[in-house]
This record gives C-alpha cells, structure tokens and sequence, in this order.
C-alpha cells in the first residue's frame, strides 16, 4: 500500500502545489531555516503554547509549527465541505432525537442500550429544546485521506474541539514570514472566523433576550491546556473570558462578578467538559462550572455552547453508527466515508480484532486525544498481549479500525523536506445555517512513519510532540 | 465594563513587577554599601532584609547575612514570595489571567521580561556579574512600563493597573524610610559632628532618588529635606505624597467612569490630605517612626478596600 503523498505525483508537483513548489525550490534553504527559527521565537514570545498535564517540566510547550503549508484545491474543498455539512447536520438532529423521542432507537437502528448506558448522555437534557435549537455549535471534524478521492472521517469532535487559534495563527505567521508566497497562490481567507463565531453565538441568543447578548468564553483557567485559545478567541471576539469562580446565578439568570457587580451573561463559550459545568447537577466537587446554571439553562434563559450532553454524538461507540445516522436523518447516503469500525462489545467482532491485532488499531470508546489506544502495527508483540488482556476483561469498552495509510505531506527539516503522515481538522459554525470557514488545522505525525497526530499527546511516549502545517489553504 | 477578577489580576500584575524592580534596587543599594563600608555590611544586609519585609523568611533560613545569601534569597529564591523570580512569575500568571484586557505590546514585554530573567537567574549570580544582572532587571521593568503607557487606552483596565503599580511603591518606600528612620532623627550626637552621609545616600539611592535630590535641595543634605524629599515632595515619582496624588486620579477616574464613589474613596482622599497639608516639621513632631507606621497601616487598609469596593474576589 503505497502512501498518498499531498505535494507531489510520480515526481511531479501535484496541482495545488505546482506553483508553490516552483516557489519552494527557488528558496535558499539557509534562508528558510533562518525563518523557521523566526517562527519559532514569534511563537515563543507571543505565548502561543498549550500546557501538557503531569510534566512539569514542559508545563509550556510550543506548538511546533512547519512552514510548509497544507494546500487544498477548490475543487477538493468543495467537496469536503458539503461532506461536512451534511454530518453536521444530522449530528444535530441526531441529538435532537436522542433527547426526545428517540425515533432512530425505535426504528432499530441503534440499539438502545448504546444510549441509555452511555456516559456521555446526559438525562438532564431530555426534553430540552436549546435556544435556536442547535445542540452543537462548534465542530471540528476530523478527516483523514488515504486517495486522491478518498476522505475518510476519524472524529466528529462535538463537544468543544480546540486548535482553530492556532490555525488562525498559523496564517497570520506564514503571512509575517512569506508575503510574496501569498501573492502567487490565491487562498481563501480564514481571518474573519471570530466574527463568524460571535455571530453564530449571538445568533443562538434565549428568546427572552431583547437586543445583543452578552456573549462570554468560560474558560478552567491558565493551567488548562487550551487557555492560550480561550483567551485569543475572548480577545478576537471582543467578548469577556470568565471562569467558574467569575459566575454565579442571580435573578434565575447566569451573570458575571464585574467591578459594577454582577451582570448577566446570554451566551457563554464554554471550553469546560460537561461534567465540571455546574456541580449542583454533575460532579459535585466542580470548582469550574456554576452552581445551577443547568436549571437557568433548562428555563431557557442562557445559551450554552456547545450544549450539555453532545458528547453523546462523538462518542467512539456511536461513531460506528454514522453512516445510519445520517442516512436516517438527511435521507441520503453519507458524502465522507466513515472508517470501517469493528465493535468489540460484539463476540464476532471481538474474536475477529483479537486475531488480527498486528494490522488494527484499538481504540477506548469514551478515551479522547490518543491515550489509552493500540496502534498494532507498531506496538511490539509484548504490548499487543498486555493489550489483548485489556480487550477480554472488558470488551465493550473498545472499537477497532484498520490502520489507514494517511496521506503525507511534506515538512521542512534540518535535511529538508520530508513525508509525515497528516489528517485536517476543519472547524466549522452552526446557528441557523452552516459556516465552514476555508482552512483546517493539519497536524503531523511528528516522528516519521507514526500514525498518532494528536496534538494533545505531547507527552506520550512514543509520539513526542506533534507537528502542525499552517492552516490548509484551499486554492480557487 | 471589567471583571472584578480581572481588575484584582491587573492590579497584581502591577504590584509585582513594581515589586521586583524595588529589591532590584534594595540589592543594588545594599551591595554599594557593603563595597564602601567596613565592619557593618551585616547590619546593611539586615536592615535591607527588613526593608523588603523578608527578614523573618530570611531568618528561618539560619543563613548568614552575607552578600552571597541574600542577594540569592532576594533575587532567585524560589520559596521568597517576594524575591525578583517568583515577583516576575507571579506578574506573568497575573498576566495571562489578563490577556485579554492587554495590549499586545504589554503582554509580550511581560512574557518577554519573564523569559530573559528566568534565563539571568536561572542559576546563581556570581557576584561580578551582579550590577549587570541588576541593570537587566531594571531595563525589563522599564520596558513593560513603557509598552504600558505607551500602547494602553486610559480606561478603567489603566487605572486599576496603575493603582497596583502605586499601591506597591507607597508601601515600599514607606517600608524603607522606616527602616533607616534613625538616620534622620535629630540627635544630640550627631549635631555639629560628621553626619553618616552613608546612610543617606542609602536612602536616597533606595528610591532612585541620589542625582534628583541634588538638583531639588541644592545638594543641602539635612535630615529634614531627605524626608520631605521621600514623603512630602509632589515631583518626585516615589514619594508618599507624589504616589498618593496618583492613587486620588484613579480612584477619581474609576468614580467618574462608573459614577459610583466607595469608601476607597474617602479614605484615600483622607491620606492624601494629610500628606499635602503637612510640614516635615510636624511629622517630626508627631514622631517619624509613628508617623510612618500609621501611615503603612492605612495604605494596607485602603488596599483591603479597594479590593472589597470592586470585587476583586
């Protein structure tokens, strides 16, 4: 299985990137080192880093940033988008469903207990009907390519997916570094995101909300790993970044503790996991979320983006359904290919993973951001055993999938340009229509050959750090 | 409109790099002393300890009172609350709590300050390296105050930034002169004889102040016109009366913004009547030591109200 490489064909330049390779190959490579570097101290100074949990150490670390740029041809990208949209869609009206009258559970096509039992689903919700009706506002997808035309969706991140700072700041850099890069390829602009996220969220407003709402970002604080984003999305928006301790219920409405005292909030961010959103309602022991705001939330007098319990439509177990899902609400067949999944919750499939471990990778269902999973083919015999024991103590915690064989894209290095597998993380914006603005965070496995491009997993082992290509730039 | 929190992380911000630039120059003035004064160089050292308001923390340490252990406590120690380090690193988490109410050119100079002095006093300052190192600290706290009043709007974020930088400085020259009242006092001993123009220039020195009193008093050097210099002079920039006026614009532009008065209010405009309708001879009178006392009582009073009346917390 030979890898799809983004920049070039058998040895020509494929066409989004002819005139940037042609650029490329005139450059002195002192000279580009010399910018890379440039990048790395802009970064360094401006603060745009992300914390890693337990290494105290690297408390800060740098997004590592690559000068070469991801770039996508319209074409390509209009087809992506309408992908997108079609998914975004009925993940909203997926969990539309699920908190009412659940008609996909009675039509038998997804097994009820994969519901009821879920973690992710949040009873509370039940008969809720979010301002605007939508569940999720923010949504960052992301996609992986094997082809020239072959998409394949990894992850609906539905609950509050982060890195469209460092997409936005990716460009701004690449600007600063290479201004005449941009004058001879045309790319679609993706600095207007913030505007198009504070209307989205002015748009979601409760209907008791007579003029422009009150729109805030609540973030955990600075020792999140995120809080360079929260605070740069606060900022862009021109709106406040609270946290917990920030809020509190007043009146039946959420407000905020300013020098003036306390003054309502209509639409809060928020980057806080639902089960620290409000301790009266889920962890009792919460210091981040506020004190009833679920019952102000179910009065319908605050909006929250992204609703409470949307976890439950990029749970790992659900994502199997998808190409159900969303034939059972858009009534077409799904435009972006899901990755064959085996469930592990069930015996055949279960027995079949187990043989075939060395080519799958293993996956916990409720994990997030890398951990917890086997990459077969690259773990060694010892691992997949101890993996295997996990698998039969409890099966139903896990999916697998085969290893794709990820698209490669170009980074420069101290030797020059090398292949690193790549995946795209598109961000996209729902309130009564669909904003996908043109560009995506691409990340890279930063050691050859690795398949792991999470970002959060700086710390691990194996995968130490991740690369990220400037926002990929669709050319028209 | 601010976030009480907010206003509580910009006037901390402040009150820390204001911090670390005053032990900067505690060292500084300390360090001279030991380099022309025999015999007393511990009784310095202490007195600068004291001045920084660490003796205790120093003591606990059972370190000796010599040039290395105490320019390392008040420069790097890790466990100082108040060492030049642990100042910049807590204006730096203030900092980031708030980005958003920055100037790009502020944060970065905070960021930057950080970044160059963990590197500086990333490990022990040898002592020929000493005045340098001091001279960096200095140059970065100048250079936030720079992008701070070059780049900042003059809203309520300024005034709240700006009351922290002078909340901070009052204190520590009040804390100073306190240290050094003594000197200052009239006595019989000294009179007619060699006044220690050591110890005044101490003072003077602590504050920045050892060039400019020249130009303000004709050089006279009497205990009365060092502490009208550093109490009661409206020009210069750390005196009580010169920080007092500042604290009185703000919390006036704060009542105008908001048009709201506090108690803040009230109190300060007391303190700062105090200081501009008194005679040096009259503190003298009432007691420079008591005077100064009072004076830090009620200064940590208003910080306390200040942050009660815009809900700091």
């Amino acid at each position: 299985m030979s890898t799809f490489d983004e920049m070039t064909l058998g040895g020509q330049a494929r066409s989004p990137y002819q005139d940037y390779k042609g650029w490329f190959d005139a450059q002195d490579v002192d000279w580009l080192k010399e910018k890379s570097s440039d990048a790395e101290k802009v970064f360094r100074r401006t603060g745009i880093t992300f914390a890693v949990y337990g290494d105290a150490e690297a408390a800060e670390r740098l997004i590592p940033f690559d000068i070469v740029p991801r770039i996508l041809s319209g074409k390509e990208w209009r087809r992506l988008v309408q992908g997108i949209e079609q998914r975004v869609r009925a993940l909203n009206a997926f969990l539309y469903d699920i908190y009412h009258r659940q008609e996909i559970v009675k039509a038998g096509r997804i097994p009820r207990e994969l519901i009821a039992g879920n973690r992710a689903f949040v009873p509370e919700m039940i008969g809720v009907r979010p301002p605007g009706g939508v569940y999720t506002h923010i949504i960052g997808v992301d996609i992986v390519r094997t082809a020239e035309d072959e998409f394949y969706v990894l992850e609906d991140n539905a609950r509050t997916p982060s890195g469209v700072s460092y997409m936005l700041e990716n460009r701004e850099t690449m600007m600063q570094l290479f201004p005449e890069l941009f004058g001879r390829i045309k790319v679609l602009p993706v600095e207007n995101y913030p505007q198009l996220l504070r209307e989205s969220l002015a748009k979601v407003k409760p209907t008791g909300c007579a003029g422009g709402p009150t729109i805030a970002v609540l973030t955990p604080g600075i020792f999140n790993s995120a809080y360079f984003e929260h605070a740069f999305l606060a900022d862009q928006m021109g709106v406040e970044l609270v946290e917990g301790q920030d809020l509190r219920v007043v009146d039946g409405r959420v407000a905020m503790r300013t020098t003036q005292g306390y003054k309502t909030i209509d639409v809060l961010y928020r980057r806080v996991d639902d089960d620290f959103l409000d301790p009266l309602t889920f962890s009792p022991d919460s210091i981040l979320g506020v004190p009833g705001i679920m019952d102000v939330y179910r009065a319908g007098n605050v909006a929250i983006a992204n609703a409470p319990g949307t976890g439950i439509a990029d749970d790992k177990a659900i994502y199997s359904y998808m190409p159900e899902i969303v034939e059972f609400y858009t009534g077409r067949k799904a435009i972006l290919n899901n990755v064959p999944t085996w469930r592990c919750s069930e015996p055949d499939s279960l027995a079949y993973v187990l043989e075939h471990l060395e080519e799958l990778v293993v996956k916990e269902v409720h994990g997030s951001g890398g951990y917890g999973m086997l990459v077969g083919p690259a773990a060694s015999r010892r691992e997949r055993e101890a993996f295997a024991e996990k698998l039969r103590a409890r099966p139903s915690n896990y999916i697998a999938q085969p290893t794709l064989s990820l698209s490669s894209c170009p980074v420069f290095t101290e030797k020059g340009l090398a292949p690193r597998h790549v995946d795209l993380r598109p961000f996209v914006l729902v309130s009564d229509r669909i904003h996908i603005v043109p560009g995506g965070l691409t990340r890279v496995a930063l050691k050859e050959g690795s398949l792991v491009v999470n970002s959060s997993q700086g710390a691990a082992p194996r995968t130490h750090g991740c690369s990220m290509t400037e926002g990929k730039r669709p050319c028209c | 409109m601010l976030l009480g929190r907010a206003a509580n992380g910009l006037y901390w911000m402040n009150r820390y790099i204001e911090r670390a630039e005053n032990m900067a120059r505690l060292v500084d003035t300390g360090h001279r002393l030991a380099l022309t004064q025999t015999g007393t160089a511990t009784d310095e050292w202490m007195s600068v300890m004291t001045s920084a308001g660490v003796r205790q923390a120093f003591d606990a340490r059972n370190r000796p009172y010599d040039a290395a252990a105490v320019v390392d406590f008040l420069l790097r120690d890790p466990d100082n609350p108040s060492s030049v380090m642990t100042c910049m690193e807590t204006a730096r988490i203030n900092g980031r709590l708030v980005r958003t109410s920055l100037t790009r050119e502020v944060w970065e100079s905070v960021n930057e300050a950080w970044m160059a002095l963990r590197r500086i006093l990333g490990q022990k300052v040898d002592e020929r390296e000493l005045p340098w190192v001091l001279d960096a600290i200095k140059r970065e706290t100048a250079l936030i105050r720079g992008a701070f009043h070059g780049t900042m709007l003059r809203n309520e974020i300024f005034d709240f930034a700006k009351l922290g930088t002078l909340m901070e400085r009052a204190d520590s020259t009040a804390r100073i002169l306190d240290v050094k009242y003594w000197v200052l006092l009239p006595s019989v001993s000294w009179v007619g004889s060699t006044f220690d123009t050591h110890q005044w220039q101490t003072i003077l020195r602590s504050v920045s102040a050892q060039r400019s009193f020249r130009w303000s008093y004709e050089g006279e050097y009497t205990p009365a016109n060092v502490a009208d210099y550093i109490i009661l002079n409206r020009r210069m920039p750390r005196s009580l009366a010169y920080c007092h006026s500042g604290i009185c614009d703000a919390l006036g532009f704060l009542a105008e913004e908001y048009g709201t008065r506090h108690t803040s209010h009230q109190m300060a405009q007391n303190m700062l009547t105090k200081l501009r309708s008194a005679t040096i001879a009259d503190i003298f009178e009432e007691g420079l030591h008591e005077f100064l006392t009072e004076f830090l009582r009620s200064n940590a009073a208003l910080a306390d109200q200040i942050a009660v009346d815009y809900r700091f917390y």
